[in-house]
Parts: C-alpha cells; structure tokens; sequence
C-alpha cells in the first residue's frame, strides 16, 4: 500500500507537469489550430533559465532558498511568456494567412532553432540544479510519509491550474479566449481583438511552459537539451489524450499519463513506462477518438 | 448626412469579385431592409460594413467615419453590431456568457446590466435560459440570443442577417415585432432578408440586389407595390 500510494503521488508530480506542459499546446491549438511544435523547448528553456538564475546570478545565495525558488519561478514564467509572444509575432503571425502547412513548418523550424541555441549557449551536456534548493522535509498525511519536494510539485501544479481554470471560466478576458477557440469570426463581431487574444494565449501557454521546465529541474535535479522534445511530446500526448484543444483535457490527461507511466514502472517495468503510456494513449484513441474530454477529431494539424 | 453610407463598394473573394460597385445609406432613426436572391452578396456587404471582409474598392462611412481605417474590432466600439448569418453563438458557452460576450466593449456595469434587463424584456425565453448552453437552444432561440448579443453593444446600427431563418411562422412575427420595438429604443436596423412581405412592411426604406448590383431601392411602400418586386421576391 505504502508503495502504491508513493507511486502514485510520484505519478501525480510529474502528471502536473505534463498537464503544464500540455496547458500551452492546447490553448493554442484551441485559437490557431495549430500544434505549436516550439512549445516543448519554450519548457526547456524555462529549465535553463531557471538554472542561470539560481546558479550565475547568485540568487540562492542572496535569499533563502525558498524565497529564491519564488522569484525564480515568476521571473522566468515571464521571460517565458515574453519569448513565447516574440515566437508568434514572428513566427506565426506572419503566416496567418499561408496555409496551415506552412505554420506547421515554422514550428518546427522555431523548435529546432531553441534547441540548437541551447546546446550552443549552454552545450550539449546535462545539467544539475543546485540541490540545496530541494525541499528535504518529509510531510506525513494518513500514515504515509510524503517527500515535501514531491508535494510542492503537486501543490504548484494545481494551483496553477485551479487559477488558469479560475480566469478562464470566471474572468471576461477568459470568456474572450474560449470565444475566440470557438469562433473567430463571431468573435471579431463582438469587438475582440483576436490578434490581442491569440498573443495573450501565446504568453499564457509558455509562461506556464517554463514554470514547469524549473519543476522538472527541482523535481529531477538535473536538465539537458533535448528535454524540450521528450518531455514536448509526452505532454502533447496529454493533450491529445484529453482531447486537444480542451483545457480541462490537457489537465486530465497530463495527471493521468503521469500516473499511468508511474504504475507501469512500479509494477511492469521502467523501460517500458513510455511504451505503455502510448498504449493507453492508442487505447483511449480508439474508445474516444476525441480524447477523453474533446468534442472534436484533432483531424488536422 | 447619412449614419451609414456606402459609395461604390466592389468586394472579391480571391479572384472573383462578388460586389461590383454598390451604393446605399441608412439615415438614423431608419430601419432598411436589404433584399435579394440567395448568392445575391448582402451577407457579404454586411460582412464588409463590420469589417471581417476587405474592400477592394469604394468606402463605407459610418458617422462620417471611414470605416477602411478601422478594424473589426473598433467598428464595434464605434456602434455597429452584428447578429450574423447562421447566428453563430458560442455553443458551448451558456446564454449569459454569450450576452455579456456582445457587451465586451461596454466598460460600464450598470449599463451593462440595464441593457440585459432590457433583453430579457424583449425576449424573456432568454432569462429563463440564463444557464443553458447556447448551442443546446432551439434555432428560434439561438436566433434571440444572436440578436441580443448584437444589442448588448448597445449600437447604434444593429446589422441583422436573416433573423427570420429557419423559423416558425409564429416566430418569425414575434421576431419583427421585436425589431420594431428595438427601432422604437433609437437603434438604426439595416436588415437582410429573404421574406421580403414582412421585411418591406417593417422597413422605411429597401433595397434590392442582384448578382453583386443594387438594381432597385425606393420606399418600402412602393417596392411592396412595384410588380417586378412582386414578381421575384413576393411570390406574384
Ligand atoms: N468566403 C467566401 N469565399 C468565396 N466566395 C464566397 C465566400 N462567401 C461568399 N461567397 C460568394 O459570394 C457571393 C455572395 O455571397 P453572400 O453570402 O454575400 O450572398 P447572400 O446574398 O448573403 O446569399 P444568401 O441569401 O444565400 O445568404 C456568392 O456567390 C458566394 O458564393
Ligand atoms: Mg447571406
């Protein structure tokens, strides 16, 4: 029960971040419909400059830890946010009215250029994040002892979350940006600016995005370049497991494959986590083509 | 000087151009009705008068305004609203959150509330419904919402595209009635229709457009009266 219950939580953690992750690949395949392919490396990114933060620019040594942790975390959801916007001023919004096929290309062209100016800014090689920042508290709740660290990436996650539900559902700003999912047109005829919509989701998705690239560097302890893709494509996985497109989706299905991977290596095998999360993936396809929580085929890219 | 004013107006979509230089004007005050067969373009002359399709030449001027200098989105805040063609509300929002969606620019609250009050008392269906999902309405209801949504920018042109679609005969009179209750609340209306009776009996004035051309406008009255009209648009 102890190791159930401890794999699930260890499930929980990383499925918060996926679900992070998977947040900014469905808001904006909600107002683009497009697959931001950059969207993963925005996370590394995140990862990084988390990293320098705390390492080059001494600020764990001039605060505790826990208040570095903070501005840390809000410092690059912003810096984040702000290259996610710059990526679809120039990246996308040139193409709005090329074909879709286009924009896909762009994207990926935008994933593999962060990719690259992270091996060449910070090289190719893993890095560690400063470990006195991971919290070694234990907390004990119902008998089980629960590592603080795995608590606060459980925490963070939902009240992220809880708070990008909370202004999209309850704020006119939020209202605006399911309208604009919905219809574009009809939206315009309300007096919403889209172009302002679309670069508020685009600051939105990636400054949720790095959030979570520091998440996995206090979580894991360590970062490489290429986290952006594997990590990238386990929360796109998400997303389309939720079904794309549909907030509350990406949340269910980043929480869920996070689970499912954590039971697979507990009690099948951890070489085989990846394989059995696509397998749950392929099954819930077939049963939902929609996702579990979509109306709508992501029929297109 | 007229509220709205289009002056040799040619829209294309791609290559093919669908406008060929249309002109007309709806003084204030005025409910205008714009006829003509299916494909005909008045969709798309509303479409342009709101800015979500370009002009290729020719300008529209609302309130001395050229509208060419403005996006969507501002000719909202200048008073024009749309209740478009097939309605398009957001089907997965409820009624509510699609009504306050049309009062998006509306800074001011308790305006905001009086001009809901005041939809609900034009279409009460609509406050018993406050909490459905738009896209679960009836068409007669969905087709309430579009229109309320439209006047909770509290415009001063109401642009209405077939409000009468699809509906039960019962309905579609109850729906003119409202439009002339708004007419009465100050609102100008420039008002697309295929029921030309009912829309010439509302309206001051109409026009007729053919294949991209208006080939007609005169007073409704007369446009009632005239037998080509009859012939095409009344049913002889
Ligand atoms: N998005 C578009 N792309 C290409 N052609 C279009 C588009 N929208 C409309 N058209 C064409 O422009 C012409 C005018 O269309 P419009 O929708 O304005 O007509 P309408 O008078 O509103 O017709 P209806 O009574 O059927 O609604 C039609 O020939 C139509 O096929
Ligand atoms: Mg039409």
């Amino acid at each position: 029960m102890e190791f159930f219950v401890q794999q699930l939580l260890n499930g929980l953690a990383v499925g918060g971040i996926y679900a992070l992750v998977a947040l900014g690949y469905t808001m904006v395949y909600g107002v683009l419909k497009l697959i931001n392919f950059a969207h993963g490396d925005l996370f590394a990114v995140g990862a990084y400059l988390g990293l320098t933060l705390l390492v080059s620019c001494h600020l764990a040594q001039m605060l505790p830890p826990f208040a570095a942790v903070l501005l840390v975390f809000v410092l690059v959801a912003l810096m984040v946010a702000l290259i996610g916007y710059l990526l679809e001023r120039v990246a996308y919004r040139p193409l709005r009215s090329a074909g879709r096929l286009s924009a896909v290309v762009s994207a990926l062209g935008a994933s593999i250029f962060f990719e690259n100016a992270l091996m060449l800014i910070y090289g190719a090689r893993v890095f560690v994040y400063p470990d006195f920042l991971r919290p070694d508290f234990t907390v004990t709740i119902m008998g089980f002892s629960i590592p603080g660290m795995r608590l606060l990436v459980i925490v963070v996650s939902i009240v992220l979350m809880v708070a990008l539900q909370v202004f999209m559902l309850h704020t006119r700003v939020g209202a605006a940006i399911r309208a604009v999912a919905i219809d574009q047109g009809a939206a315009r005829l309300m007096g919403i600016n889209v172009n302002r919509i679309i670069s508020l989701v685009f600051l939105i998705g990636p400054g949720l995005g790095g959030a979570a690239g520091i998440l996995v560097g206090i979580y894991y302890g360590q970062i490489d370049f290429l986290m952006g893709w594997s990590y990238g494509l386990k929360a796109f996985t998400a997303a389309i497991l939720g079904g794309i497109g549909n907030i509350p989706g990406a949340m269910v299905g980043g929480l869920l494959l996070g689970v499912v991977e954590a039971m697979a290596s507990a009690y099948f095998a951890v070489a085989w986590k990846d394989a059995v999360a696509f397998f749950v993936l392929i099954l819930i396809l077939i049963v939902r083509p929609t996702g579990l929580l979509g109306e709508r085929t992501a029929d297109k890219l | 000087m007229a509220l709205l004013e289009i002056e040799d107006l040619h829209v294309c979509y791609g290559r093919v151009e669908v406008l060929h230089g249309i002109s007309l004007q709806v003084d204030e005050g005025e409910i205008v009705t714009l006829l003509g067969a299916n494909g005909a373009g008045k969709s798309t002359t509303l479409m342009s008068i709101s800015r979500l399709v370009n002009a290729k030449s020719g300008t529209i001027r609302f309130d001395g305004k050229d509208l060419g200098k403005y996006q969507s989105h501002e000719v909202v805040g200048l008073g024009i609203a749309q209740s478009p063609e097939g309605r398009r509300v957001f089907g997965t929002m409820t009624v509510e959150e699609n009504l306050r969606l049309g009062a998006f620019l509306v800074n001011n609250e308790a305006q905001k509330e009086s001009t809901l009050r005041w939809i609900f008392e034009l279409f009460p269906r609509l406050e018993e419904r406050r909490e459905q999902l738009a896209g679960t309405l009836s068409g007669g209801e969905q087709q309430m919402l579009a229109m309320g949504r439209a006047l909770m920018a509290q415009p001063r042109l109401l642009l209405l595209d077939e409000p009468s679609l699809g509906l039960a005969p019962l309905l579609v009179k109850s729906i003119f009635q409202t439009i002339r209750r708004i007419s009465e609340n100050g609102v100008t209306v420039l008002l697309v229709e295929q029921n030309a009776r009912a829309a010439l009996k509302l309206a001051n004035r109409g026009y007729v457009l053919e294949v991209g051309n208006v080939v007609m406008q005169d007073t409704a009255q007369a446009l009632l009266a005239n037998p080509s009209v009859r012939e095409a648009y009344l049913g002889g």
